[in-house]
């Protein structure tokens, strides 16, 4: 009768820890990357990579805007410039420099496809995203 | 028997300590204080990939890149976006960002211009410095296609900037955000018949290091 009153017990307690483990696990969090953190999700989601995540800080330390805005061609608009891994193999865009040469080269695949899933195309805390995509993340574009 | 009173004591110490863990969450978010949707705490600034939001903490990523702090530490510091300014840790020589892909000698052509816009509002009026912007950037990321290159051509409005046109497809994404108005706005009205030299040299003040520009160290 005791030790039955004990697995009860137990049972209650091992279901409330399995609870809060569980709220805790996705309590919601709000992303406060780097300003002008690009992420990429134009094919990455549907192609089952993980969203990539361009630094612009990390560049903008080792060349002026001028190196990729102007000479690679890179947009002023993320999302805007259609890359894909065949262009970046074919030396455009971020193959230019990650080419095992100039940076390291497209075979560390989890170096830049290292969002979470399901992050939108975006430029992180950028005006545009404050005023009209707040807290979290927006709807997938 | 024992196991199984071990196991149980086990449960119950970690369900304490959650319990504890939870207690300080709620009261954390309870506090009404807490809300503000898009100031960040500086404890919240900079933080590394892992948890920075964005990028997942699984990933090979998060833990080989580097952490912004350990770069941004030795550069000025800046009090809006990366919390670094840029304009002055390139003048100061605390960073050598290539002007060429391949040739770390290449050296930007820079142009000594100020151009005064004088606004409408009760704001001062805006100067805009050629000279910063071509340390970082050709003629062509901005002329013709975001800037016609002609006195008078150009309409600019806050809220053009504030959706990412003109000004705003940069500042506000990636160069100094909105925010800091003054670094625009920034020649008092009724002195807009100075010269154009004159007024250059009170905005370029911050960044004023003719010597150190377009070094290499």
């Amino acid at each position: 009768m005791a030790i039955e009153r004990k697995q009860w017990k137990s049972a209650i307690v091992i279901a409330a820890t399995a609870w809060m483990a569980v709220l805790f696990g996705f309590a919601p969090s709000e992303a406060t990357a780097e300003y002008g953190d690009v992420v990429m999700n134009e094919y990455s989601d549907e192609a089952g990579m993980r969203p990539v995540v361009f630094p612009h800080w990390f560049h903008r330390i080792r060349f002026r805007c001028k190196v990729c805005h102007a000479d690679l061609g890179f947009k002023f608009q993320a999302g805007g410039n259609d890359i894909n891994m065949l262009k970046i193999i074919d030396g455009e865009y971020c193959g230019a420099c990650h080419n095992g040469d100039v940076a390291w080269s497209v075979e560390n695949c989890d170096l830049c496809h290292s969002g979470k899933a399901g992050t939108p195309t975006q430029v992180h805390e950028s005006t545009l995203q404050k005023l009209i995509m707040p807290a979290g993340g927006a709807p997938k574009k | 028997m024992i196991t199984k009173r071990l196991l149980f004591i086990g449960t119950m110490a970690m369900s304490a300590l959650l319990a504890v863990a939870f207690t300080l969450e709620v009261s954390e978010a309870a506090d009404p204080n807490a809300f503000n949707r898009l100031m960040k705490p500086p404890s919240k600034r900079n933080p590394p990939p892992a948890k920075d939001g964005i990028h997942d903490p699984e990933s090979v990523g998060a833990e080989a890149l580097q952490p912004p702090k350990e770069a941004f530490s030795a550069m000025p510091k800046g009090k809006s976006g990366n919390y670094v300014d840029w304009v002055q840790a390139l003048a100061d020589q605390k960073i050598a960002p290539r002007f060429d892909r391949l040739d770390p000698e290449a050296k930007p052509i820079l142009m000594d211009l100020n151009i005064v816009r004088e606004v409408k509002g009760s704001m001062p009026n805006v100067v805009y410095p050629h000279k910063q912007h071509t340390e970082w950037l050709d003629c062509s990321n901005c002329h013709p296609a975001i800037f016609i290159p002609q006195k008078g051509a150009n309409q600019i409005s806050m809220a053009a900037i504030l959706l990412g046109e003109k000004c705003g497809v940069c500042h506000g994404k990636v160069a100094f955000p909105v925010s800091e108005c003054r670094r625009c706005h920034s020649q008092p009205k009724g002195k807009a018949a100075t010269t154009k030299a004159e007024a250059g040299a009170a905005a370029a003040q911050p960044a004023a290091q003719p010597a150190a520009t377009a070094g290499q160290p």
